[in-house]
């Protein structure tokens, strides 16, 4: 396939790095039956430059019709999870650099069907992550307490200050191997969320949520393989999470 | 029919695993009591089943591996493909594939304490 490059007159006003990388992008639409193909393009990037970046210009210079989801530019949304040289990444938290390769290959996340291009469906995980209660459950509220707050310990914040951390990229979902054959897995993102509130001492849903995660396709299945936490860019953890919440179920923990 | 909770089922596959790894290591220690090629004699087996209870040590063991491997069977095939009627079929199936597998090992044990071997 052949290489596309900026123009000399665009290149001069746009780009001055002699630096340049090939950024190969996945190209495919399931609604129109395009297979799955790579479009490959010359980027000249700096230091700082991101795999967002570099999509960007391909869109901006080469071909606008490139497919993905973005938004904050700065990893809090979640919004912009592909593989990146075959290791689930956000494109705004990667830099060019980092990843010491001329050839810089960006696919849509595995586990989760393609809209197109780059852009996947979260409506799976969305629904999983809801379905696990992802807020304090407690029949009072702040309003109607007579403290009007419910006071924590530092300790207390400590057990699940981690787990809160999660901005729903969806990327651990991406890497688990699970979730690969398992089309009803629960996740490691909604599992990593049921542990973040059963460990909040202000929620009273343990039971509910423990009840969720205890069937077939919940919390047993994971292998432990720890590949969702390696990949997580919020430091999240999620296998830990998955283990934790393994000793509330055979009783280690109360 | 209530079904089973998972982490009970889980409970019972990680118990049947250490007691099968315990009973084992009694059933291989029961092979050093004697040279390694007599204790695979046909005498020497014999009267292992016809000793009461090391003939209840291997039923016990064959309860214990049967319900490990064929609950860890389960859990692999639910993995590799989802749907009602599949999961229904591979829980029964395991089920009464243990079974199975437990009346004739059982019979097997049995018979051959008896010395009807």
């Amino acid at each position: 396939m052949s290489t596309t490059q900026i123009s000399e007159e665009e290149s001069q006003t746009i780009v001055s790095s002699p630096k340049s990388i090939i950024l190969r992008i996945s190209r495919s639409n399931p609604q129109t039956g395009t297979a799955k193909s790579f479009m490959e393009f010359k980027v000249p990037y700096e230091k700082w430059t991101t795999v967002l970046d570099a999509i960007l210009e391909v869109k901006k210079h080469f071909d606008h019709s490139v497919g993905v989801r973005y938004s904050c530019r700065q990893a809090t949304c979640g919004s912009c999870g592909m593989i990146i040289n075959g290791k689930p990444r956000l494109a705004c938290f990667t830099k060019i650099v980092e990843l010491n390769s001329d050839v810089v290959t960006v696919e849509p996340m595995n586990n989760f069907p393609v809209i197109r291009d780059l852009a996947v469906n979260f409506d799976r995980m969305f629904s999983t992550h809801k379905k696990l209660k992802p807020y304090i459950v407690r029949d009072d509220s702040e309003i109607t307490s007579k403290t009007k707050e419910f006071l924590q310990t530092p300790e207390e914040v400590e057990k699940y200050i981690q787990f809160s951390s999660c901005i729903k990229c969806g990327l651990c979902n991406s890497a688990c191997p699970t979730m690969a054959t398992d089309s009803s897995f629960i996740g490691p993102q909604a599992l990593a969320q049921a542990y973040r509130y059963i460990a909040d001492s202000r929620d009273k849903g343990k039971n509910e949520r423990l009840k969720i995660i205890d069937e077939p396709h919940g919390i047993w299945r994971c292998h432990f393989a720890g590949s969702c936490s390696m990949v997580c860019p919020k430091g999240v953890d999620p296998a830990m999470g998955i283990q934790l919440l393994r000793g509330y179920l055979l009783g280690f923990r109360r | 029919m209530n079904k089973m909770r998972e982490s009970i089922v889980m409970k019972v596959h990680y118990g049947t695993a250490l007691g099968a790894v315990a009973l084992v290591a009694v059933h291989i220690l029961f092979r050093l009591t004697q040279e390694f090629s007599k204790s695979l004699q046909y005498e020497s087996v014999i009267a292992n089943y016809e000793f009461l209870p090391y003939a209840l040590v291997l039923e016990l063991i064959l309860v214990l591996i049967s319900i490990h491997g064929f609950n860890g069977l389960r859990v692999i095939l639910l993995e590799l493909k989802q749907g009602r009627g599949y999961e229904k079929a591979v829980t029964y199936g395991c089920i009464a594939a243990m079974v199975a597998v437990i009346a004739y090992g059982s019979r097997t044990i049995i018979l051959a304490s008896m010395g009807m071997s």
